[in-house]
């Protein structure tokens, strides 16, 4: 199949401004058919904007960009024909019933109406909003309506998924069920490509990701690569109690690979945090609590941008 | 929509892009499928308006001369309002309705994540802010007739000139829309529909107004009265081409005006 090589989404020097301000700096990615693929980084990194470019709803400043081999500017319609679309604020249509957002949307790509209804009652049952089919939008919950909206963003059978932060603002409950949603699709062969701030959620559904940050890519590869590149196999956390942390810099040097000293902890970069632990506690020191852990894309991220992602 | 008929020919550019405005025309439609009435709710006042001439008014101003020859003033006016009716159709869905969608549900946005382009969200919505309008006019129709009113079958020749008129002020009143910043604008919109009402040669003739006449044929619903009136009452006349050309005109700039704008709001 030719259709299939074509990557998903070629990006080049892509770029956009909004006045004077350039919210995406020349970026490069490339992401095959099939492929999970995220964009992490904090508010305001330029994910979303790429997000609308590649959605075929913002045109590129400059740079080149390519979905499924088409040119936004020019087969934006065909484009969004083929994707499925979560944006990142819910923009579901208030007026109509949950069965009817979906038959509504569908008819938009021109699905035949019969189609639509049977795809929608699927969809409803595979987010788990059957029974509540007849009623209104604003009855529902964030989690739910977030639900809705990727049911809706499926009814046209999409070869590519679009979810800027799928699982904002919900609780962890909603954020598994969504997960294993996603997780089903990508197993279907979807291409998903998600935004997301948080680690554990590129950690579980990204084959690969970018790190952006400030409207640039820091970093790229699996979440395993960035880790071992960027990072050490065990993280020690030592808390020493509020506005101390910094005064025991200088006692902790030597300890692990590398420190990092935030507000409320001090992080020991080691591949072995316990014999890491034994050393601090045999300089004298005392915590008032530790902890090992394994290395997650937050210390990617805090190594690549000196910034905590979630604060 | 096919590409080859005189119309996509003529149509500006950005129009020719659209694909299938019919689906959000569904889409309005099977939000009032609920709520069929809230449809209807705006064609009261030139009803009104009608008993009122029909009751005592028409009586102290007697009969009319129009085209040449008396008629009575009921039957004088009554196709004023009926145009009207298909203004104020219009006009209600393509301002407050649209602007909400606009500025507040996001209806739009989702339209635009579909195949869908601003073009088809322009389109399909001014054609049902002209249905709208439609629905107005005829329910005006039945009344008429209700009422004895009706006069000959010719009444129903005026019902495409209605068609017309809430085309261009659906398309007028959606690319006013798009640049309205909030709720105090809309003050805005009886202070422009009331006097178009009371001025269009709708409860006078032309020549009433002496040598101000100039300033009513400026009025587009000046010309969509005329329309009605000549249609209703069997009078066709050369003029009704340059009433026509005005309505078509304004729909096409409002169209296109409102088709660009969504875009530069929305795709962004």
């Amino acid at each position: 199949m030719t259709v299939n090589e074509q990557p998903a989404i070629r990006a080049k020097s892509l770029t956009k401004k909004f006045g004077d301000f350039e919210a995406v700096r020349g970026i490069d990615v490339e992401v095959r058919p099939g492929e999970s693929f995220g964009f992490l980084g904090p508010n305001g990194a330029g994910k979303s904007s790429t997000m609308r470019m590649i959605a075929g709803v913002s045109p590129v400043t400059s740079g080149t960009l390519e979905i499924f081999g088409l040119n936004p500017a020019t087969h934006g319609s065909e484009i969004r024909n083929r994707l499925g679309v979560v944006p990142q604020a819910d923009n579901l249509d208030g007026e109509l019933t949950l069965l009817d957002n979906l038959i509504v949307y569908g008819r938009y790509f021109d699905i035949p109406r019969a189609e639509c209804v049977a795809r929608a009652k699927e969809l409803l049952d595979f987010v788990q909003l059957s029974e509540r089919s007849s009623g209104r939008v604003e009855s529902l919950s964030g989690g739910m309506k977030r639900r809705l909206t990727i049911a809706r963003g499926l009814m046209n059978r999409p070869e590519m998924f679009l979810l800027d932060e799928p699982t904002t603002g919900l609780d962890p409950q909603a954020r598994h069920i969504l997960w294993d949603r996603l997780y089903r699709l990508k197993q279907q062969g979807v291409t998903l490509v998600l935004t997301t701030h948080y680690m554990d959620e590129a950690e579980q559904l990204c084959d690969r990701l970018v790190v952006m940050d400030a409207g640039r890519i820091v970093a790229e590869g699996s979440p395993r690569e960035l880790i071992t590149r960027y990072s050490t196999r065990e993280v020690l956390e030592l808390r020493f109690g509020a506005g101390s942390n910094a005064e025991h810099e200088g006692r902790l040097l030597g300890v692990g690979d590398r420190l990092e000293v935030l507000a409320d902890r001090v992080l020991v970069y080691a591949d072995d945090g316990e014999s890491a632990l034994h050393e601090v506690h045999t300089r004298g020191l005392q915590p008032e609590s530790s902890l090992v852990r394994r290395s997650s894309l937050e210390d990617v991220f805090l190594r690549l941008t000196g910034r905590s992602l979630e604060e | 929509m096919s590409h080859d008929t005189l119309l996509w020919r003529v149509a500006p550019p950005i129009l020719r892009s659209a694909r299938r405005p019919q689906r959000v025309v569904e889409r309005n439609a099977i939000v009032y499928r609920r709520t069929p009435m809230v449809l209807i709710s705006g064609f009261f006042e030139p009803l009104f308006y009608l008993l009122s001439i029909r009751i005592g008014f028409g009586a102290l101003v007697g009969d009319v001369d129009f085209a040449g020859r008396s008629i009575d003033y009921a039957e004088f006016v009554a196709p004023a309002l009926m145009a009207s009716s298909a203004m104020n159709g219009a006009v209600y869905d393509s301002t407050m309705n649209i602007f909400f969608k606009l500025r507040y549900s996001k209806t739009y946005d989702a339209m635009l994540a579909s195949p869908l382009g601003a073009a088809d969200v322009a389109l399909g919505e001014i054609a049902w802010a002209m249905l709208r309008g439609f629905v107005y006019s005829i329910s005006f129709l039945v009344c008429l007739a209700a009422l004895g009113m009706a006069g000959s079958w010719w009444i129903l020749a005026s019902l495409p000139a209605c068609l017309l008129i809430g085309l261009a002020f659906a398309s007028v009143g959606m690319a006013l829309t798009t640049y309205m910043r909030s709720w105090a604008d809309f003050d805005w919109v009886p202070a422009i529909t009331l006097p178009l009402f009371l001025f269009s040669a709708t409860f006078y003739p032309l020549s009433s107004y002496g040598g101000l006449a100039w300033i009513v044929q400026l009025s587009p619903l000046y010309h969509g009265v005329a329309l009605v009136r000549g249609a209703s009452l069997g009078v066709a006349s050369w003029g009704m081409f340059v009433h026509v050309g005005v309505l078509l005109a304004l729909a096409t700039v409002g169209l296109s005006v409102a088709a660009r704008r969504v875009e530069t709001l929305l795709l962004k």
